[in-house]
């Protein structure tokens, strides 16, 4: 990808509620601001799927929990974004690392059920919590408070710090992929049984990735629960999980923007197919299929054929 | 614990809102019969018969487990579109059974179809899909899932599809004085045991099971040795449709035939095969059995000990939460101590 696409992608960003507002297409704001969210939850999981070669099936957990975090603080009257968000985020890792010690223990085929598995444990819990919800879910009765000056009620403020927040979540990616740590990482998926050899810690190394990944998931959690203003455990079915793996497949898997395209693509897709038919997910299982079997490294490939590193093998 | 009906499943990502109506709290479904359970009161019996729906509910998923796990063991592949075929074949049984008029005849011709949309389906998608990662076989058989789910709401509509009992079988039995039992629950505990037995036979006394087994513990000494073990495999896949068809036509009357019914019995199977070992029928048995007896004795009984130790808000409040996880738990402390499961087929 040219050195300058980036930047001129960021100035449409930030120019682009600017423009909505002349042209009163508000909902396409609020419709940007979710692409984000996925895009950041999609980045997140791609460090461990494209990166680290975990193919875990069950990130929705960590976004689940980022988003009861802050709709559950938020009942008790804690609604600062300087607090919740964060607390969010902590969560998310205490899930991750809980999961990720256990299931990391486990490899191949036997990693992405129990991740799925565990996941799926999260969703039948949250159906169970009569005391938040069940399966009606919760409401929220505001977005969080950030003070300085914004209104996230506003749906361009609530853009921007979307924006913001996604911008520092690649920016992340990047240094942690190039850092050591993600060299490392990179070369745990090549070649695990080496790494092990030649004296790393693996299954430190990938739980740390695991935890991480988590994290930022979490903090998207955290925004989504701020944009629908409506948390429930739908958010941690699998079909969240899986909608995040198809993005990084759509997109490609370990570039630094396929999650970002994929989100763009998938999210787009779904929107434009919607007013037609009612199974626009019968449509998006020929193109995630036909991609796979025909396209497996994604779209980012397309732009980008220097740099590109191999897709993930089949180890966790 | 009855639930409302699901219409639509799949929550929609690019809506933001999620107006579908949640999904049903038990993960087998609807039940729709209630009021069996109820009857009794907390004694020896009472725990005999949740006994036996434990054993009932784990010989189904024995069916469906034991397909999965030998494709998992054979071909090192994960499919998700397992779940398809179970809800396929209870689909087929239903619209058989209207049709025919008569279960018994629907039962068998479901089973063949299903069969042979699994063979045709493992010929033109999942044959690509074996010298792939596995990230590509999930997200693969995952778009089967949604073209399944789709094109199922496209033939029979979003409503759930009623497949009613056996007129024979609808009544209880009684199995000694005191002790009456659903006759068609006990049918079920019946053809799963039979299944059961027949394909331990088939797979340790037969020549086809032998390759089967060789295949699972070496796939490629099996084949340097001469077996084919394509043909096998279109052959074992075919064979594991036509068990999900089984459990998918038995389990239809007692549990919503409905869109999304694969996947939630779909992670129960793979709790299973985590639990018995990968490629193992006798794991896939002992794992279902014990998935089945602990959810369905934790679902009934952990309330009842809550209740008995806290206050009935309390069980109310935390009991189906913490029963739904049972399961996961008794999976994380086989995965802690015996990481290869309880019955691995490979060394």
């Amino acid at each position: 990808m040219p050195r300058i696409l980036p930047w001129v992608a960021l100035a449409l960003a930030i120019a682009f509620p600017l423009v909505a507002e002349q042209f009163d297409l508000g909902f396409y704001v609020s419709f940007a601001s979710r692409v984000m969210i996925y895009a950041i939850a999609a980045t997140s999981l791609n460090l461990i799927l494209g990166y680290g070669g975990m193919v875990s099936f069950g990130h929705a957990a960590f976004f689940g929990a980022g988003a009861y975090t802050v709709a559950i603080a938020m009942t008790y009257g804690l609604d600062s974004a300087w607090l919740a968000w964060p607390l969010a985020m902590l969560v998310a890792a205490a899930v991750a690392l809980l999961i990720g010690a256990l299931s990391l223990r486990t490899r191949g085929v036997y990693f992405i059920m129990i991740t799925l598995a565990f996941a799926q444990m999260m969703f039948y819990v949250f159906i169970g919590l009569k005391a938040y919800g069940g399966e009606e879910g919760l409401n929220l009765p505001h977005r969080s408070v950030i003070g300085f000056g914004l209104n996230l009620k506003d749906d361009a403020s609530f853009y921007y710090v979307v924006l913001a927040l996604l911008v520092g979540t690649l920016v992340l990616l990047q240094r942690l992929v190039n850092a050591r740590f993600g060299r490392v990482l990179q070369a745990i998926r090549e070649n695990e049984s080496r790494m092990e050899t030649i004296g790393y810690a693996t299954y430190r190394y990938k739980l740390c990735a695991f935890v991480i990944a988590g994290t930022v998931c979490g903090l998207a959690g955290a925004l989504i629960a701020n944009q629908t203003r409506y948390v429930n455990p739908n958010l941690m079915h699998w079909v969240i999980s899986g909608d995040m793996m198809i993005m990084i497949i759509l997109g490609g898997l370990a570039y630094r923007y396929g999650g970002l395209l994929g989100a763009i693509v998938m999210l787009v897709l779904d929107e434009a197919i919607s007013p037609y038919t009612t199974y626009s997910k019968f449509v998006i299982g020929f193109v995630l299929l036909a991609v796979v079997l025909f396209a497996p490294r994604g779209l980012a490939a397309l732009f980008d054929r220097k740099t590109a590193t191999q897709p993930a093998k089949a180890v966790p | 614990m009855a639930t409302r009906p699901r219409l639509s499943w799949l929550p929609r990502i690019a809506g933001g809102v999620y107006p579908d109506p949640p999904l049903g709290y038990n993960p087998r479904g609807r039940e729709i019969e209630p009021t069996e359970r109820r009857q009794s009161t907390m004694s020896g019996l009472f725990l005999f018969e949740q006994g036996l729906n434990g054993l009932q509910f784990g010989l189904m998923l024995f069916l469906l487990a034991a397909g999965l796990t030998l494709v998992f063991g054979i071909m090192d592949m994960i499919n998700l579109a397992h779940g398809s075929l179970y809800m396929l074949g209870a689909y087929l049984t239903a619209s058989i059974a209207e049709a025919s008029g008569s279960f018994l005849i629907a039962v068998p011709i479901a089973l063949v179809a299903t069969a042979l949309i699994g063979m045709a389906l493992e010929l033109a998608v999942l044959r690509k899909l074996y010298a792939r990662d596995h990230m590509s076989q999930v997200l693969a058989t995952f778009a089967i899932i949604l073209i399944a789910n789709d094109a199922v709401r496209m033939i029979w509509g979003a409503q759930p599809v009623s497949l009613n009992t056996p007129a024979a079988l609808s009544g209880p039995i009684d199995l000694f004085p005191g002790m009456s039992y659903s006759a068609y629950r006990l049918t079920i505990i019946v053809v799963g045991l039979i299944v059961a037995a027949l394909l331990y036979l088939l797979v340790t006394r037969t020549r086809t099971g032998m390759l089967v087994r060789a295949g699972a513990s070496n796939r490629e000494m099996a084949t340097a040795m001469g077996v084919n073990i394509k043909l096998l495999f279109t052959c074992v896949f075919g064979f594991g449709a036509a068990l999900c068809a089984l459990a998918g036509a038995m389990l239809g009357p007692i549990l919503a035939v409905q869109v999304g019914m694969g996947e939630d019995i779909l992670i129960l199977a793979f709790v299973v095969i985590v639990i018995g070992g990968i490629g193992s029928i006798r794991g896939a048995l002992v794992g279902a059995l014990l998935v089945g007896v602990v959810d369905t004795m934790g679902r009934t009984f952990l309330p009842m000990i809550l209740r008995a130790i806290f206050s009935p808000v309390v069980a109310s409040n935390a009991g189906p939460a913490l029963a739904s996880i049972l399961i996961y738990v008794l999976m994380a402390a086989v995965l802690f101590w015996r990481p290869q499961g309880l019955f691995p087929a490979r060394g």
